[in-house]
């Protein structure tokens, strides 16, 4: 019940040499395994490749499993795959509750259930009474804290954190990051961090691979 | 003070006549006309105008064709929109062109192509259909006014598509697209529920600006609509051209009315947003999350237009140079320059240059000092309002009080006031073209020019106007085809008296001779396209070294 990726190469469009040396890279559930290294190197963009995102043009070798099922065949949305990234990409559009439903999964049926997943969820976060507000209103650290909440409700079987916590000031960073790591445990999912910050990374716990 | 003197020549010209043109129309609506030996106040009009046959059905028709190619515009525009956004809007460079001719042009085109005599039918006749005579059905004028809903919708889609995309650079569609999948919605779910609510209430204007011209059109409606009983706005044509000269008083009614629908029209449009808006919202917390666009079907919608579109151009300019072409045959037995060497064409072409131009220069001269009052006075103009009214009242709705008005003033139908009449709906396509980036403009250049002891004058003249000299243009361009693609203030401003190629087009449009009616409506469609590519070709031979000046800087 892993993350996979083994002999992972990509090279950007119009390029010729790939962005890193071949990556193989386990990631067990419930871990946190930490990617670092300078910018520009490709970080986000094995993300975005593990995630589904990747803009055309990429050129890629190597494979992806989650779970032992083959992921690179699949589109984003079946991939099950959440992402966090440096911005929360709150849906400004919709309340702080409304962005929650959008993640909570078609299964779980009926108004009044729907509502107390999204109600418990933002009392997971500290947020209990947040529904109706709208997410410009929120600080730095709620806006993080949302955004997981909203990525663990699609019930996802891998996270994918991209700088999630670069934008924070240091006194909070510390807090919302045993947040974060405290809910990958919790879900026991393997978790992937992307970051320059080598105090997230001795947070994280995990094995670290700098590319 | 700049912005007081600004403010008061807008207010004179465009604001003044407006609210005249509608005072007029209101008095005759009522009874009111004392230039016809009519002074007495009743609601005679209105009876009149309700009792006369196939009112009620042309009411019908119109909120049925207005509301319809509205609707179907705005859901392909934004459906096809999504392809667009991925290549960044390369596609939508091809399309560009179509936006510059006139909707005349287009519906004489579409008429040509799909009537029972069209292109259509003689390209698969008769090896496929067996017809020798062109079959009796009607496709073009059909009752239920379905030619107007297409050609309305072939001229309106590319438009929103264009105002989409530009709406869409203001919108996060990338990170905000993955965030969506992320969370297990499929694209075109993140499409609907996500990108489409936030681009909304950016193009909401200009959507309003479609919904009224569609409830309110005229010339597309007197060359593909039904002619018996006709749209609302041609019923009202037909009154204010009558012989008889109190048929003015029930079309006045009718024209108080056609205002009261587009109003009308606006209300129920912003009120179906609000219940879309609620239905969407209690979706998506129910949890739905399936695609709700056929993408096979937006994707042949699309392409079955632009090959409509670009066929009606096609024909255009085959029937221009036809000589002898009896159905069914697929293309012209004989062909010939002789429609394009008489000089029929001649005068009415001049008459059009002469008035784009001379509306393009006073109208550059306004915007100019519009947006130069504003950098003086450091504040925008409060008359944001009267740039949107011209845009969204109904030309026909007011236009006719507006001569009635001018007779008032001394002011004789002729070149002057058709000129005035083309300046109220040219100036705010200009203003609103070069405003984004006149704004735009990098203040550090202004700055430096102050610096060196540059005057407000000097700075304007020497710095701003050379730098802007693209985006100037463009607007000029987008006045001229403006201009060009006027009819009913062409008509009712020159008394039928001052003929354009867009007036000749739409009255000959009715007439049997096809290859005539092709060179009007080609020459129509091409000014504008020449007034473009000039736009492109001026700045780029005279600023040949200034690569800074191809690009970024201005925009």
């Amino acid at each position: 019940m892993s993350l996979i990726l083994s002999h992972v190469t990509l090279v950007p469009p119009g390029g010729t040499q790939p962005l890193f040396a071949p990556l193989d890279l386990t990631v067990a559930p419930g871990a946190v395994s930490t990617v670092m290294g300078a910018s520009g190197i490709g970080k986000s963009s094995l993300l975005d490749f593990i995630g589904g995102h990747l803009p055309r043009g990429f050129v890629t070798t190597g494979g992806v499993t989650l779970d032992g099922i083959d992921l690179l065949p699949l589109p984003a949305e079946q991939r099950r795959v959440g992402m966090l990234f440096q911005d929360a990409h709150l849906f400004p559009h919709l309340s702080v509750g409304d962005n929650l439903a959008f993640g909570l999964g078609p299964d779980l049926r009926g108004k009044a259930a729907r509502r107390a997943a999204v109600e418990q969820a933002l009392e997971r976060a500290g947020l209990a009474g947040f529904a109706a507000r709208d997410p410009a209103t929120l600080s730095g650290g709620q806006r993080t804290r949302v955004a997981l909440m909203r990525a663990l409700l699609a019930r996802p079987r891998a996270l994918l954190l991209d700088e999630p916590f670069a934008r924070l000031d240091a006194a909070l960073r510390a807090e919302i990051r045993g947040f974060v790591f405290e809910h990958v445990r919790r879900e026991n999912i393997p978790a992937l961090l992307v970051t320059h910050d080598a105090e997230d990374a001795r947070a994280a716990q995990g094995p670290v691979v700098t590319l | 003070m700049a912005g007081r003197l600004v403010g008061l020549a807008v207010a004179l010209g465009i604001g003044g006549p407006i609210l005249a043109g509608l005072g007029f129309t209101l008095l005759a609506g009522f009874g009111w006309m004392p230039a016809i030996g009519q002074a007495g106040l009743g609601t005679a009009p209105w009876a009149a105008a309700f009792a006369a046959p196939g009112f009620a059905t042309g009411l019908r028709l119109t909120l049925w064709t207005g509301l319809g190619a509205t609707v179907l515009s705005l859901g392909l525009a934004l459906a096809l929109a999504q392809g667009m956004a991925r290549d960044g809007g390369r596609r939508m460079r091809l399309i560009a062109p179509l936006l510059a001719v006139p909707h005349a042009a287009l519906a004489i085109g579409l008429a040509f192509l799909i009537a029972p005599s069209g292109w259509i039918v003689r390209l698969v006749s008769p090896w496929a259909t067996g017809w020798t005579t062109p079959p009796a059905f009607a496709t073009t004028g059909d009752p239920a006014g379905l030619a107007l809903i297409l050609g309305l919708a072939l001229k309106e889609v590319p438009f929103l598509m264009l105002i989409t995309l530009a709406a869409l650079s203001r919108v996060p569609v990338a990170a905000h697209m993955a965030a969506g999948r992320a969370l297990g919605h499929s694209p075109a779910s993140v499409w609907v529920r996500v990108i489409v609510p936030q681009l909304y209430p950016l193009i909401r204007l200009p959507v309003y600006v479609v919904l009224a011209f569609s409830l309110s059109v005229v010339d597309m409606a007197l060359i593909l609509g039904p002619s018996n009983p006709p749209t609302l706005s041609v019923w009202i044509l037909r009154g204010y051209m009558a012989p008889d000269p109190a048929m003015a008083l029930p079309a006045s009614a009718a024209a108080v009315m056609q205002l009261g629908i587009v109003a009308c029209g606006i209300g129920l449009w912003h009120l179906a947003e609000r219940i879309l808006a609620r239905i969407g919202r209690a979706e998506l917390r129910r949890g739905r999350r399936g695609g709700v666009l056929p993408q096979g079907a937006v994707r042949l919608a699309g392409a079955l237009g632009a090959g409509l579109a670009g066929g009606s151009l096609l024909v255009l300019m085959l029937w221009s140079l036809a000589w002898r072409w009896p159905f069914p045959a697929a293309l012209p037995e004989t062909w010939s320059l002789r429609h394009w060497t008489g000089r029929g064409w001649g005068a009415a072409t001049l008459e059009t240059l002469w008035i784009g131009a001379a509306v393009v220069a006073l109208c550059a001269l306004l915007a100019i000092a519009w947006l130069e009052a504003e950098d003086r006075a450091g504040r925008r103009l409060p008359l944001t309002a009267l740039v949107a009214a011209p845009l969204l009242i109904p030309q026909i709705g007011f236009l006719q009080g507006l001569n009635i008005a001018f007779l008032h003033l001394g002011l004789p139908p002729g070149r002057g006031t058709v000129i005035w009449a083309h300046l109220i709906f040219v100036f705010p396509y200009m203003l609103l073209a070069l405003s984004g980036p006149w704004r735009a403009l990098e203040p550090g250049l202004i700055r430096s020019a102050a610096a060196l002891g540059a005057g407000p004058w000097r700075r304007l003249l020497a710095v701003k106007l050379p730098v802007l000299l693209r985006p100037i243009l463009t607007a000029a361009a987008i006045g001229f085809s403006v201009s060009v693609a006027q009819y009913v203030p062409t008509l009712f401003m020159g008394a039928g008296r001052i003929a354009t190629l867009t007036t000749e087009a739409v009255a000959l449009s009715s007439s049997a001779d096809r290859r005539v009616v092709g060179v009007y409506a080609v020459l129509q469609a091409i000014l504008p396209l020449a007034a473009f590519m000039l736009a492109i070709a001026v700045p780029g031979a005279l600023h040949r070294n200034r690569r800074a000046l191809a690009g970024e800087l201005t925009r």
